[in-house]
């Protein structure tokens, strides 16, 4: 259905699918970036004798990729608002990670969800969308992310 | 799962102490108006984007996903504790002598207790993220974070553990900017990988959290554990991975086997038993209960003298469950585990031979057989009624 955010999206768009090889530069450099020095995502051998076949990605760099996943449908100026993933299958060197995704709900400008009393920006409408990661193994995150797209909709250039 | 040396574990039992000493962590204060390392920056923002793939937000802003970020410890910290520099580290606990810290306190504390028992590896579950208001440049953060909750000991794919949440705050100058629950699974490993095992081994500990919130897997309508016979192909519980003989046994690595069970002094003489190919089964010296699985004291009277006989071997299946999901190494599912009801009164957990699994149903005549699983186990197993 709908490829981007530039028109005002309804529930049920479907996010189009953004494959990830997970390498093991991506693997190490995000835990690097997200100042997660834990052995098993950059040490094989520490992996290994920790019950992992193999060093696997953190889940700070897998929120990331939820976030950037997201940001380039919404577009750059549309704001982040909740991101609640869960893992399940890890993400090793040489698998790939297929993102999906699907607005599961849409709600008008001053519906108010998302700030809970704190200051925030004017904006339009709030979306939810529920992304899944999967990889070979299966699934290796599901989550929910909320948020808010700019007033008026405006730089969804990408 | 457990030929590779899993420990032992000495809390086993339905009293679990090791919990009742984690609870007491509960709501108690990891960090208070922890200053983050570094103030809100251009380089960590592209560093960040540059590994991640994502653009630089145009308008300088951080990503709202790099919100644990301005919170985390450093390498530095690893200095400090063996624990501490993951984001399970809890910079904010980790005691490096800046504010809020004090080792023996709060999160480190808690690590290092599970440590001490044996839980010593960890893996991230959920994260949970909300943003009050972008962050900028400049911008200095500051946390409080609090142990939420403790969750009883689970047995998972990757081994047993205890699920440890944690909530975060985050502000700048006062004003919240957003918060950050983190669960994590502090466990002992079920088994270590070594290189040869590397790639076929992958697909089995893969899905390994996915099953983590489900603690033991559904496998508790088996009547596992009751039996003390590893037969139902959980080879998650605890019952099933742990036992004597199990640890470093067979070298045979590369070919998971079924679990081991636990032989005692209590239960010695059901296994004498297997062995000889018979089936015994207790009773009370006293009030003549029959009793099974083996136990020192009798249910019905206390009384501690006892007797064994052997069982004719035939019986019904009282209940049973299809396991399709998880496969457990050594398992080949679709596989039937029945409750069998023996004609001598007792009960006992085992697999139905001889039949299909989708054709097991309540009330099927079965009778006792022997399965030599490996060279070092034999099992009593049941054949379904009308198999050759």
């Amino acid at each position: 259905m709908t490829a981007t955010a530039r028109t005002a999206p309804v529930e049920g768009d479907e996010l189009p699918p953004l494959e990830i090889q997970v390498t093991r530069t991506l693997i190490v450099a995000g835990a690097l970036a997200t100042r997660d020095f834990q052995d098993v995502h950059h040490d094989g051998d520490a992996a290994r004798g920790k019950g992992s076949p193999d060093i696997f990605m953190n889940i700070l760099t897998t929120n990331g990729l939820v976030g950037r996943y997201v940001t380039a449908w919404a577009g750059p100026h549309a704001r982040l608002r909740k991101v609640a993933i869960r893992l399940g299958a890890p993400n090793y060197p040489g698998d790939t990670m297929t993102l999906t995704g699907r607005v599961t709900a849409v709600r008008g400008p001053d519906a108010g969800e998302p700030d809970r009393g704190v200051p925030g920006g004017t904006e339009g409408g709030a979306v939810e969308i529920a992304v899944r990661g999967a990889n070979s193994l299966g699934n290796h995150v599901t989550g929910t992310v909320l948020l808010t797209l700019p007033e008026p909709q405006e730089g969804a250039e990408s | 799962m457990s030929e590779d040396g899993s420990a032992q574990h000495p809390e086993e039992g339905s009293h679990d102490e090791l919990y009742e000493s984690l609870r007491a962590y509960e709501g108690r204060t990891a960090a208070t108006a922890k200053p983050g390392k570094d103030p809100v920056n251009e380089p960590m923002i592209r560093h960040w984007c540059e590994a991640m793939g994502h653009p630089v937000p145009p308008d300088g802003t951080a990503p709202a996903t790099m919100l644990q970020v301005w919170t985390m410890a450093g390498l530095g910290a690893a200095h400090m504790t063996d624990q501490p520099y993951g984001p399970y580290g809890a910079y904010g606990a980790s005691g490096d002598g800046q504010a809020g810290g004090g080792r023996g306190s709060g999160y480190v504390a808690l690590l290092e207790a599970l440590d001490d028992a044996g839980y010593t590896s960890v893996v991230a579950t959920d994260c949970e993220q909300e943003y009050a208001r972008p962050l900028r440049p400049g911008d200095t953060v500051t946390f409080d974070s609090v142990i939420e909750s403790v969750s009883p000991r689970k047995t998972t794919k990757l081994g047993t553990g205890y699920f440890v949440t944690t909530r975060m705050d985050l502000r700048t100058g006062g004003e919240p900017v957003g918060s950050h629950r983190f669960r994590i699974l502090k466990y002992r490993p079920a088994h270590a990988h070594t290189r040869s095992t590397t790639g076929e081994n992958a697909a089995t500990t893969g899905e390994n959290v996915a099953t983590t919130g489900g603690g033991s897997t559904g496998n508790a309508t088996t009547g596992n554990g009751t039996t003390g016979i590893a037969t139902t192909g959980d080879a998650t519980t605890e019952s099933a991975t742990t036992g004597p003989g199990s640890a470093g046994k067979g070298g045979g690595a590369r070919e998971p086997r079924r679990p081991r069970p636990v032989v005692n002094r209590d239960n010695a003489g059901f296994w004498e038993g297997v062995s000889a190919h018979k089936l015994l089964v207790q009773r009370c010296d006293d009030c003549g209960t029959p009793r099974f699985p083996w136990l020192p004291g009798c249910n019905a009277c206390g009384s501690a003298d006892w007797s064994a006989f052997e069982a004719a071997g035939r019986g019904t299946v009282y209940s049973y469950v299809v396991m399709h999901h998880p496969a457990f190494p050594a398992f080949d599912p679709p596989y039937a585990v029945a409750l069998v009801e023996l004609e001598e009164g007792v009960r006992i957990v085992s697999n139905i031979t001889g039949v299909a699994c989708e054709k097991v149903r309540i009330g099927m005549p079965v009778e006792l057989e022997f399965l030599r699983v490996d060279d070092e186990l034999e099992l009593p197993v049941f054949r379904g009624a009308g198999a050759a």
